[in-house]
């Protein structure tokens, strides 16, 4: 075959295939390019920034990369022939600066878009932040609202516009909670907490689920978040009040590794967040944490 | 006697025992052929006891195929799960079932495809590129090839006799703590890492040594084929990186098996530690891959531009950056740990840092492509394959170190697109192009080219239609290890597409293989009798092919760079006479009686058989004793043998 019928073949193939990607692709929700939370908008937009930048150099290199391996194929002749040509300081120091200058961009736009956009950081807002304090289970979510007094399975209520701030502690092997559409993820680790703040700016229904896998039935550890107006969340809370408490007793039998199971309410929390980090804090101490960190004992 | 042993070990479910069958049938068949061809002791003779590097590159590069079957075979499972189960319990593989699958996968492509393949061109190619007659240390290199050896049948033997970790492949705690994985598969795990991690340990002290005393006179520092750097830069990292792996190890089997608390959250333990230290080990680990395959490029560019590589002091810098800052960076793997952001930020841009000089070592190939004569040959083709998809998994790199971007990109399939892209189009890639380029050195004959640029062409083909589906569904927000999807998700469409992909990477192996064969049937007309395959520039084309048993019959004096390239232009061939009796070492068994015994202490800690831990160790002890008190261990090859093996090689 002909390089050229090659380059065309090549060329075919990959527009019928991205075709073939874009009908299958049709109508799937993409969050992390569309996200609905304020969070999740920023960290898109960050994405497409840094893409953007690295652009400025990828295009024209994969374009210089085309252009050097046709033109210098052995085929053609008529193209200069330096074969002992190994070395210009002009050139290398090129070679050195360019991704060094881009680099140094992309450092700019990472070190504050890191420290913008830190989990730990309470977003700006007019409301007060909504306390949920989330629990990993094997393989089930519950979701404890100290200020409401209630709890929830698998179900994750949040009422529009007010931001939230997570705290995020596991009873199982380490997982991670997130919600695609709003914003990124957080470990959650036995024992200790670690913090994320998401914002839903409209009402809607969100798949959330654990990114990190936690053992066989890994793949049902998923939730519904569901973002709604002050008055269905009031609404929501008056509901869940109506259900069981969450007793010692009924944590135990939650906590025994199971499928995910049906959405359940906890209409009053006896058995706390902070009951549950004890399980794992027999001789409780206080570490001071490794500079940086942000993991607490308690809240 | 047998610990934990019983007989509810060897059964399973029809799939498992389907594996069972596999293994057990194949190990049966390899012994009877064995048998009736009579070859017991041309094996052992030849081959297992072998202290030739080039032997024992050849035993790597086997088992690294062997393995990378069985690895692709678990990754077509895998595909065929997620293509097939929509809703959960739809699969035909139990979720448990379905996790083994794909730590194994992790586990068997990096320590026993990767790793091994890397270790075999290293054997059959740097002693002969540094023009040495053999390894610093030839015992001990077929130790370590035996102790890899080893690993991957304890990995394997897991398929028969318990199971394997259902983990994931790096085994984070509390899930591979006693209390959420009671079984034998993470023991398995553990001493299969342990004991191939030592021999690969012992495989970089070999070659930083020899790379470091057995240089032909004359071949400076500066002088050493870029190849030869890397392998060092990759050697050392082993020799920092692998204590760590040994030690974290170490330390989770002693929480499982005494009931420590390294790990543990109660106690005082914390799995975050555990973390840190796999990675601290995991991350210089992709550069140790990555990085002899960076050597390769470099060898196979100036020679298929037939030009000089451009800016060889650059390559060398850029390799020992790399290098350094590799072990800086290994945070990135958990951003979202709740480290603080000035943490993040930091390793965030260090791991940016590494992109510099690895984008100065494309431009470098690509200027030492320019204004030269290029020839698309099957190595060249695997280059230009790499560089495009290097270029997409380096800028998904650079875009997951930053982390708020990572928040929501990690362990994502957009994570798992990524390193494959890397592993797949930059590793597997350049070992694939240093296969076909040093091929004809080392067999003798050269490959069949068209074949082997259709199975380059249905590798990239295959590798796009099972990638490029991955990050997209990574962007919709799907997680990696599922055992199932649920039908509103929309990612069962692509994950269709996935398997298709992955398909045509299967048939792209076994076009290989075949590739192989046929080369082999017609190696008569294939044969390399010059020993010059390409118009090299490098020692290990200046001998025979493939090469005596002595590598050189004069050990090669250098001038300069591209050595070999040098002596051509001045018409010498350095293999005049007269010749000198040449000192080679003797065959040694002690390297399978080390495994051996290596074996039973890693089956003996699986298992629990507490006493085979003293026989083993004072087996080890003993072999080593008795190898001491050897004093004839090394043979004559007299001159008279080598002027006859010269002239055969090379009628004048
Ligand atoms: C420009 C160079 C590279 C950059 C900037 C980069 C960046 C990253 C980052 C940030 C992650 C973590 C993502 C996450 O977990 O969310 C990652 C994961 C990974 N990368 Fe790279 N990478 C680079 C090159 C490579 C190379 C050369 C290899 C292999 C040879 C490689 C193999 C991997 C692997 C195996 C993982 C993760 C495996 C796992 O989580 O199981 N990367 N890389
Ligand atoms: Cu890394």
């Amino acid at each position: 075959m002909k390089p050229s019928h090659v380059v065309a073949l090549g060329g075919a193939g990959a527009v019928g295939f991205a075709l073939l990607l874009m009908l299958l692709t049709h109508g799937a929700g993409f969050p992390l390019l569309a996200p609905s939370g304020s969070v999740g908008i920023s960290e898109r937009d960050l994405m497409v920034r840094t893409v953007y930048l690295m652009l400025i150099v990828v295009i024209p290199v994969i374009i210089l990369a085309i252009f050097i391996a046709w033109h210098y194929r052995e085929g053609n002749t008529k193209a200069a022939y330096t074969p002992n040509w190994e070395h210009s300081k002009m050139e290398e120091f090129i070679w050195w600066s360019i991704p060094f200058e881009i680099v140094l961009v992309l450092s700019a736009v990472t070190w504050s878009g890191t420290h913008e956009l830190d989990p730990m950081k309470a977003l700006v807002s007019t409301q007060p932040p909504l306390t949920v304090q989330v629990v990993a289970l094997p393989w089930k979510w519950l979701f404890i609202y100290p200020e409401q007094g209630v709890a929830s399975v698998n179900e994750l209520a949040l009422p529009v516009n007010r931001p939230v701030e997570f705290r995020i502690t596991a009873d199982a092997p380490m997982n991670s909670f997130w919600i695609p559409a709003l914003g990124g993820q957080m470990y959650a680790m036995t024992g200790m907490t670690t913090m994320l703040h998401l914002m839903a700016p409209t009402a809607g229904n969100f798949t959330g689920r654990s990114a990190n896998y936690s053992g066989a039935e890994f793949a049902q550890m998923s939730f519904t978040a569901r973002a709604m107006d002050q008055s269905d969340f009031d609404a929501w809370v008056a509901q869940a009040k109506q259900a069981e408490a969450l007793s010692s007793g009924t944590y135990s039998s939650l906590r025994v590794p199971s499928d995910a199971g049906p959405v359940r309410y906890y209409g009053s929390v006896d058995m706390t967040f902070a009951d549950i980090l004890d399980l794992y804090m027999p001789m409780r101490m206080d570490m001071t944490m490794p500079m940086g960190s942000s993991m607490m004992h308690h809240p | 006697m047998f610990g934990i042993l019983t007989s509810a070990a060897f059964i399973h479910g029809p799939i498992e025992t389907g594996g069972q069958l596999v293994v057990v049938l194949g190990g049966v068949s390899v012994l009877l052929l064995l048998t009736f061809t009579k070859r017991w002791k041309w094996l052992f003779r030849e081959w297992l006891m072998s202290l030739d590097a080039k032997k024992i590159g050849i035993m790597y590069l086997v088992l690294a195929g062997l393995m990378l079957v069985r690895g692709g075979i678990d990754a077509l499972m895998m595909r065929g799960q997620q293509a097939i189960a929509v809703g959960a319990g739809s699969g035909y593989l139990s979720p448990d079932h379905f996790a083994q699958v794909f730590s194994a996968h992790g586990v068997i492509m990096i320590f026993f495809v990767a790793m091994t393949f890397m270790f075999g061109l290293i054997n059959c190619i740097l002693p002969l590129q540094i023009g040495a007659r053999d390894v610093a240390f030839p015992l001990m290199n077929s130790i370590s090839f035996w102790l890899t050896a080893t690993g991957a049948i304890l990995l394997n033997l897991s398929l028969v006799v318990g199971e394997f970790a259902a983990t994931g492949w790096l085994a984070y705690p509390p899930l591979s703590e006693l209390a959420y994985s009671p079984g034998v598969g993470v023991d398995y795990y553990i001493w299969a890492l342990q004991i191939a991690g030592i021999g690969t340990l012992l495989a970089a002290v070999n070659f930083i040594v020899t790379i470091v005393k057995e240089r032909a006179p004359g071949m400076t520092l500066m002088r050493m084929p870029i190849f030869v750097w890397t392998v060092l830069a990759s050697m050392l990292l082993v020799l920092f990186a692998f204590p760590i792996l040994t030690g974290t190890l170490a330390m989770l089997s002693l929480d499982r098996a005494i009931g420590m608390h390294f790990f543990t959250t109660t106690l005082g333990g914390n799995a975050m530690m555990y973390v840190n230290l796999i990675w601290a080990w995991g991350h210089p680990e992709v550069y140790i891959l990555i990085l002899p395959a960076f050597g390769i490029f470099s060898e196979l560019v100036p020679v298929f531009s037939q030009k000089r590589l451009f800016g060889y002091t650059s390559m060398v810098v850029a390799t020992m950056v790399i290098t350094i800052l590799s072990f800086g960076v290994w945070v990135h793997h958990f951003f979202t740990m709740g480290a603080g952001a000035n943490v993040n930020a930091f390793f965030g841009i260090a791991t940016m840092a590494i992109a510099i000089p690895t984008g100065v070592k494309v431009f470098n190939w690509l200027f030492t492509m320019f204004r030269g004569r290029i020839r698309y040959t099957t190595p060249m083709l695997w280059f230009m394959g790499f560089l495009f998809t290097f270029i997409l998994g380096g800028m998904t790199g650079v875009l997951m170190s930053v982390p708020p971007v990572d928040f929501q990109l990690h362990n994502s399939l957009f994570l798992v697109a990524h390193f494959h892209n890397m592993v797949i189009g930059g590793v597997l890639f350049g070992y694939f192009a240093g296969l076909a380029y040093w091929f004809p050195k080392i067999f003798g004959f050269g490959l069949h080219e068209a074949l082997g640029k259709l199975a380059f062409w249905l590798w990239i083909v295959g590798f796009a239609v099972a990638f490029i589906p991955l990050y997209i569904l990574g962007l919709m927000g799907m997680t990696r290890r599922l055992d199932f999807v649920d039908a509103a998700s929309g990612y069962h469409p692509l994950l269709v597409v996935a398997l298709v992909g992955a398909c045509i990477i299967a048939l792209a192996v076994s076009v290989q293989f075949f590739h192989f064969l046929v080369s082999l049937r017609e190696r008569k007309h294939r044969k390399d009798s010059s020993g010059d395959y390409w118009g090299g520039r490098t020692l290990e084309w200046s001998t025979s092919s493939p090469a005596p048993l002595y590598n050189f019959a004069h050990i090669p004096h250098v001038h300069g760079r591209d050595a070999f390239w040098r002596m051509k232009e001045k018409g010498e061939s350095g293999r005049e006479g007269p010749y000198e009796d040449i000192m080679l070492p003797k065959n040694s068994a002690i390297g399978l009686f080390i495994a051996g015994f290596a074996f039973l202490f890693g089956f003996g800690m699986v298992w629990h058989m507490w006493w085979m831990l003293p026989v083993s160790l004072l087996g080890i002890f003993v072999t080593i004793l008795v190898r001491s008190f050897a004093t004839e261990t090394e043979y004559v090859v007299p001159a008279a043998v080598v002027a006859r093996t010269e002239a055969h090689h090379h009628p004048v």
